[in-house]
């Protein structure tokens, strides 16, 4: 094979063919996807859990991983805040003529390796490829089932006087791709918490109905969350800005940038609420797992400022914290 | 490095209480600079100070002073294929004279339009662009002239002639001049821009003692900063005294930086120019010198603004910006006018009067 | 319109020097300040070092704004 991807790869014919024996297959290997029929027939569940995500993060190789361990743990991440133990993924992958073949390599490998770490199957798939020019290297679709496990989680649980956890520091996805998207600063302490959740979804599940929701704050990081958690309800969130758990280098390099890590993008961490009462004992345990160490509580559910989320400064000052409205932009004032 | 008894919060509740000790009146104080509104509202300073003392965000905001004009300016340059707008992400979202009409959405559109931290990044993209024109939008007030200035001797020397800067800096001295020139002007103190402080030097406030004889604190940045410059500013006000402090000893000098005023000099000069609120400030604003004008993107480029009238009228922005209406009084904050869809740049702008007041409205 | 942050100078090149801070590296200019030397502090604004900072200046400033908190706690 030549060493990129051109417009015949995606047309269907036998280049498209070879791709996926040569390429895809060998690091997906399992019988379903093996069939390379046009759907995957599989075991199923009473009920099921279903999501979707697309990937187009730029650049697509960061500091922490790539978007192929991404797209993986997105979904499965997703599944899991559901209260669904994943099970089965498709790939849906568009791919830019001209990308080298060597970093679809990787891409697939990092794939294969996530969807091991977290016990599912890739099952079924489609390639596309588009013209140079369209595309960004490459984009990647998951779409995911899970069975579902817990099936209380819900918003709805939430009591006032309820304990607001995070299951470790903020920030680091979102500043790690902006880092390597625009180059203006380097760090090598910066990196990705890119990485599946379920271990830590279901210690946390033991916990049962204490447990009233979780969620992976993404886009629009913890801000955006916490507002969907009360957004429209009777209660509120009030969190201490000296609790959020954060590191020194993040936390600078969001002050350079003039970017609020509230708002940044995690990949690895789980936000959740749980009664008041069983609120130490779920931090001791989470800090026992190697994703969990830096697990803290950052706050309580009141019912003091119905629909929305505070922030108590360091120095006793309190602010509003709004779900992210546009994508931050570096600043000068 | 900064010492972190800086932000040790038992000191800063210490000048807090201080400040309650003054018993002050009602106070109006007057902040100028925009980051010291995102300052104080990041670290929720106001919500611990007495109700009684009033902080007012002043014209230092310069995405908020820019008139529509001359973001119409630069809308209609990235209309043009042969084009790069170059501009700090602070201007990308602002509206001109039309709603909704911003460089986020030109570059939408398919303008080219990038974000740059540093006028020299603007120079790097001429560089790597030879056969394109590269405008970079001068935005800011002293603190950001120099950098703005030694990117175009960077290009000088470089001989990179893709590259221009439409200056849209300016200048907050003849601001202030005219903010208290104006009828009904009632505020009782200045709370001075830090960093604008570090360029121009302590001589560069001094004219708030001398000509007007009002209370006037030069303010770093950190709520212990800040606290203390209020603190000093109603200690004044009290006892009726009107002089020019220092607050911000570790970066501010008598005479400033002269090297950044050096190189102000040599490329700029200074200029009538409009502010959004304010109307034609004399020497308001910095004009490229005339020697330079290779470099001055208003003489490379015939811009031909095609106004659908004034400011948008329902726009509060101008008075808000002066301290004289509250955005809380303007009848469209928050329900027609939202950072998401704004009317005005007070309201998309990170440190806008409009915008920070509307994260506070329900405490 | 102030938007800046302290950085320690780790190299300098002319008028290009690299500014440190918890391990993030940003490239800056220094065509301001004379005679900046690695270990030097600096404040930063859009990628021009506008002064630098000096510990003992910063100790100074800091005493005086702490002088107005001491008021406060005497009840003076």
């Amino acid at each position: 094979m030549e060493d990129i991807i051109t417009l015949d790869y995606g047309s269907g014919g036998k280049k498209t063919s070879q791709l996926i024996e040569n390429l895809l297959l060998p690091r997906l290997l399992n019988e379903e996807l093996e069939k390379l029929s046009d759907g995957a027939i599989l075991d199923g569940s009473d009920k099921l859990v279903f999501s979707t995500d697309s990937f187009v993060v730029k650049p697509y190789f960061f500091p922490g991983g790539d978007i192929g361990k991404l797209a993986v743990c997105g979904t499965v991440n997703d599944i899991c805040m559901c209260g669904g133990v994943p099970k089965y993924l498709s790939l849906g992958l568009i791919i830019e003529e001209g990308l080298p073949l060597k970093h679809l390599e990787k891409i697939i490998s990092s794939i294969s390796e996530a969807a091991k770490e977290c016990s599912v199957t890739v099952s079924t798939g489609d390639t596309k490829v588009v013209e140079r020019g369209f595309g960004d290297g490459i984009y990647v679709n998951t779409s995911g089932i899970g069975f579902l496990k817990y099936p209380w989680l819900s918003n709805k649980n939430i009591r006032d006087g309820d304990a607001v956890i995070v299951t470790g520091n903020i920030g680091e996805h979102g500043t790690a791709v902006m880092l390597a998207r625009d180059g203006l600063l380097s760090s090598d302490s910066i990196v990705s918490d890119c990485a599946p959740l379920i271990d830590l979804a279901a210690k946390i599940c033991e916990y049962g109905h204490s447990v009233r929701v979780m969620r992976d704050p993404t886009r629009g990081g913890i801000a955006t969350t916490l507002n969907e958690f009360v957004n429209g309800s009777p209660f509120s969130i009030e969190i201490n800005e000296d609790a959020v758990p954060i590191s020194p280098s993040v936390k600078s390099a969001c002050d350079i940038l003039g970017i609020d890590p509230l708002y940044c993008a995690n990949e690895g961490r789980i936000l959740f609420i749980a009664a008041e009462n069983e609120a130490q004992s779920l931090i001791d345990a989470l800090r026992k797992h190697k994703d969990g160490r830096d697990c803290a509580m950052i706050g309580h559910v009141t019912s003091r400022f119905p629909g929305k989320v505070t922030v108590k400064t360091p120095f006793g000052g309190t602010r509003i914290v709004q779900k992210l409205s546009g994508a931050q932009l570096p600043r000068i004032c | 490095m900064l010492n972190p008894a800086f932000d040790d919060p038992s000191n800063i509740s210490l000048l807090v209480k201080a400040i309650h000790d003054l018993s002050p009146g009602e106070i109006k104080i007057m902040e100028v600079c925009g980051t010291h509104t995102m300052s104080i509202a990041k670290s929720g300073i106001k919500t611990l100070l007495p109700d009684s003392v009033k902080l007012i965000s002043g014209p230092g905001c310069p995405v908020c002073v820019t008139p529509s004009d001359s973001i119409d300016s630069a809308l209609s340059l990235s209309e043009r294929d042969d084009l790069i707008i170059a501009s700090y992400g602070d201007m990308i979202r602002v509206p001109g004279s039309v709603r909704g009409d911003t460089l986020l959405k030109r570059r939408a559109m398919g303008a080219d339009i990038r974000i740059v931290y540093s006028p020299v990044d603007a120079v790097d993209i001429a560089k790597g662009n030879p056969d394109k024109q590269v405008v970079f939008l001068g935005v800011g007030f002293e603190t950001t002239a120099p950098g703005t200035c030694a990117a175009i001797d960077t290009a000088i020397k470089n001989d990179i002639s893709n590259f221009s800067v439409f200056s849209m800096l300016k200048r907050v001295e003849p601001a202030l001049r005219a903010i208290i020139e104006k009828d009904g002007f009632d505020i009782d103190g200045f709370l001075c821009p830090g960093h604008v402080a570090t360029i121009m030097g302590e001589n560069g406030f001094i004219f708030l003692e001398k000509d007007y004889h009002i209370p006037a604190v030069i303010s770093g940045f950190e709520p212990a900063d800040i606290l203390s410059s209020i603190y000093k500013l109603i200690s004044q006000i009290k006892s009726s005294s009107a002089r020019l402090e220092n607050e911000y000893t570790r970066a501010v000098s008598k005479a400033g930086n002269t090297l950044a005023v050096s190189m102000i000099d040599k490329y700029l000069s200074c200029c009538d120019t409009e502010f959004r609120g304010l109307g034609m400030v004399p020497s308001g604003g910095f004009c490229i010198r005339d020697d330079f004008s290779a470099f001055d993107a208003e003489k490379r480029f015939p811009i031909k603004i095609k106004r659908t009238g004034d400011d948008l009228p329902a726009c509060r922005c101008a008075s808000v910006i002066i301290g004289r209406e509250d955005p809380l009084s303007c009848p469209f904050f928050a329900s027609v006018c939202t950072p998401e869809d704004p009317i005005g740049p007070c309201m998309v702008s990170s440190e806008g009067a409009c915008a920070a007041a509307y994260k506070y409205r329900s405490l | 319109m102030c938007l800046a942050v302290p950085l320690r100078i780790s190299s300098v090149d002319g008028v290009n020097a690299v500014g440190e801070v918890e391990g993030i590296k940003r490239n800056i200019r220094i065509d301001f300040l004379n005679d900046v030397k690695i270990g030097d502090y600096v404040i930063v604004h859009a990628g021009f070092a506008i002064e630098k900072l000096n510990a003992v200046q910063a100790e100074e400033n800091l005493d005086s704004i702490l002088e107005v908190a001491r008021i406060a706690q005497s009840g003076v």
